[in-house]
């Protein structure tokens, strides 16, 4: 580590930081638009003057927006984002009961996805404009451009309907057995995986080929390396950091497309709740889940860029 | 008086073509692509009932020669809603393509032509609303404002115009820098007559496959949030509303569900096969 590089990462982390406060400015003034306000929308056919009124001064609708945005940031901030507009149940205490399965259902899908992509990328790499790098090509650019709730359907259809391996649709109610939690997340996983695996595998291939067209690898053929030599020792090490870089960056649309994966199956994650909250126009809740998405994306987004920095071997010395 | 024009009116007598100008991909998803335009312009014609229509006592029934591709879940004929929901699914996308290229479009070639000031300030903002991921502006904007083809289109095209903003002032930064421009500009040529007469007919072929790959993730981005119910509303249906309906006739494998998913998936395969076959001149870096 040295100065350049500390510099380096202190400024990507603060322009992180700077850009989640833009957005929440931003998911603040658009939830804000909503012609009439939250005081009346609550009571709908009920409301009194008087009742509207009570509720504008409890929810500090009566200050201006600037005050109540800094009000709603610092709560969003200690941990308190008020309750549901809808249920008023405690926002805090909802996210809490999905947000460990909307994370477990992203882990698992990394830990599936990285390894075949990487094996995916690189060995269509070294069999360039082969017959089988030809067949994966075509494969993953139709995955990349369908959307998941295709590949969501076909997946039901292909493995519940015709092959009964599992349900239709995920359920959750009470304790689970070990077979129950590998039959809910079997289907959401898959769908996930095909869109990612096909993102990773595409950046992969080109980071190795880029690789390969470099003078150090012509030196290794040269000097009468085997192809797979040339690609596992020289090639790869050298992608390393284009990969990581692309790993990160398809993360981060993995969440927008988990939002989707988890109301096709039912899936109780933090997708389905934000579905949920704007179908009903839970304007708390929406801009608390809204606010997590975004952090979640603008962290994997920083670290894409970190990883590229650090693989930069230019800012080592 | 485009330098390109005068080009291809010395070259077109002199060069007859022997090559088809796209590969065998190519020529397959142009097919595709031309298919789904025709069908959304003249679909609601040639439907052969009507799409509201409850006719089949069956419900999910399968394919028969008076229901060929099967009835949905009320009843209704399922090729009817199909050939009518292309013009929701394609034209929307197509409306809100359309309205972000030309909103982020010229703001970017302004931006290049102008550069100082304006570049600065139009980069910065679009550069910050970038990093907001498309599906939660969607979400956001469609809470705020409720869910309605205006919505929908204003909504979409907002969400495109930073990055094609970003695109497009990449491209006429790079022509910006050329030797006729500046003679152009040393001339005294206004801003407009640059961007019209100099930039414009210099980026058109790049511009053209982002307009592809963009019209792709709209139909992405707007059948999936009629999928989850935020889209396209009743009584009026777009593929992803389609799928959405008949969910429950998953489970028995039924066309109704099916069909409008295979209507997306070659039609979003299909542009995507155009676009990466399109000449290697056109090609423009795109991030989604």
């Amino acid at each position: 580590m040295n100065a350049l590089l500390v510099r380096l990462l202190v400024s990507r982390i603060a322009i992180a930081i700077l850009t989640l406060l833009f957005v929440s400015v931003a998911v603040f003034l658009g939830t804000e638009m909503l012609p009439g306000d939250v005081a009346q929308a609550v009571y709908g056919q009920n409301a009194t003057p008087d009742a509207v009124e009570g509720l504008r001064r409890a929810l500090h609708l009566d200050q201006p927006a600037y005050l109540r945005y800094l009000l709603w940031l610092g709560r969003l901030l200690t941990g308190d984002p008020g309750n549901s507009l809808v249920n008023n149940l405690p926002i805090a205490e909802l996210v809490a009961t999905r947000l460990p399965n909307s994370l477990m259902l992203a882990s698992v899908t990394i830990v599936v996805c990285v390894p075949m992509s990487l094996i995916l990328g690189i060995s269509s790499a070294i069999w360039q404009d082969s017959l089988y790098d030809r067949t994966v090509s075509l494969a993953t650019m139709s995955l990349v451009s369908v959307p998941e709730l295709v590949i969501a359907t076909l997946a039901v259809i292909m493995f519940a309907v015709n092959l009964r391996w599992f349900p239709a649709l995920s359920y959750s109610a009470g304790l689970l057995s070990l077979n129950q939690i590998f039959q809910l997340f079997a289907l959401p996983v898959f769908t996930l995986s095909c869109v990612l695996i096909a993102q990773i595998m595409r950046t992969t291939r080109a980071a190795v080929i880029d690789c390969l067209r470099s003078s150090y690898v012509e030196t290794a053929v040269l000097k009468g390396a085997r192809p797979m030599r040339i690609v596992l020792n020289h090639a790869v090490p050298n992608a390393i950091g284009p990969i990581a870089n692309a790993v990160a960056l398809s993360v981060s649309h993995l969440l927008g497309g988990a939002v989707i994966v988890e109301t096709i199956f039912n899936f109780p994650g933090l997708g389905r709740l934000l579905v949920d909250a704007v179908a009903t126009r839970d304007m708390p809740l929406i801009q608390a889940c809204v606010i997590i998405y975004c952090a979640a994306y603008l962290f994997l987004v920083a670290l894409a860029d970190i990883a590229g920095m650090l693989s930069n071997p230019r800012l080592r010395h | 008086m485009s330098v390109d024009h005068n080009n291809t009116a010395i070259e077109a007598p002199a060069q007859p073509r022997r090559r088809l100008p796209l590969s065998l991909g190519g020529m397959v998803g142009a097919t595709i692509v031309a298919f789904w335009v025709v069908v959304a312009i003249i679909g609601p014609y040639i439907a052969p009932h009507d799409a509201g229509a409850l006719l089949d006592d069956d419900l999910f029934g399968h394919m028969r020669w008076k229901f060929p591709l099967g009835s949905d879940y009320l009843g209704r004929d399922v090729l009817s809603r199909i050939l009518v929901g292309a013009r929701y699914s394609i034209g929307v996308a197509t409306v809100a393509t359309f309205l972000a290229v030309l909103m982020g479009g010229s703001l970017g070639m302004l931006a290049a032509v102008s550069r100082g000031p304006v570049d600065m300030t139009l980069s910065r903002l679009f550069d910050a609303l970038i990093s907001i991921p498309s599906k939660m502006s969607a979400l956001v904007l469609i809470a705020a404002l409720g869910s309605s083809i205006p919505v929908l289109i204003a909504t979409v095209a907002g969400i495109f115009t930073p990055g094609v903003f970003r695109i497009w002032r990449g491209l006429a930064i790079n022509v910006n820098a050329l030797d006729f421009v500046e003679v152009a500009r040393a001339r005294g040529e206004s801003t407009a007559y640059l961007i019209r007469e100099e930039i414009l007919p210099n980026i058109s072929g790049p511009v053209l496959t982002d307009f592809g790959l963009r019209f792709m993730f709209a139909v992405l981005l707007l059948s999936s949030l009629s999928f989850v119910g935020l889209g396209v509303q009743p009584p009026d249906a777009d593929w992803g509303s389609l799928v959405r309906e008949n969910i429950d006739g998953l489970a028995d494998g039924a066309p109704a569900v099916i069909m409008p998913a295979i209507a997306i998936a070659t039609l979003t395969v299909g542009v995507n096969l155009l676009v990466d076959n399109l000449p290697r001149r056109w090609s423009s870096t795109v991030e989604h």
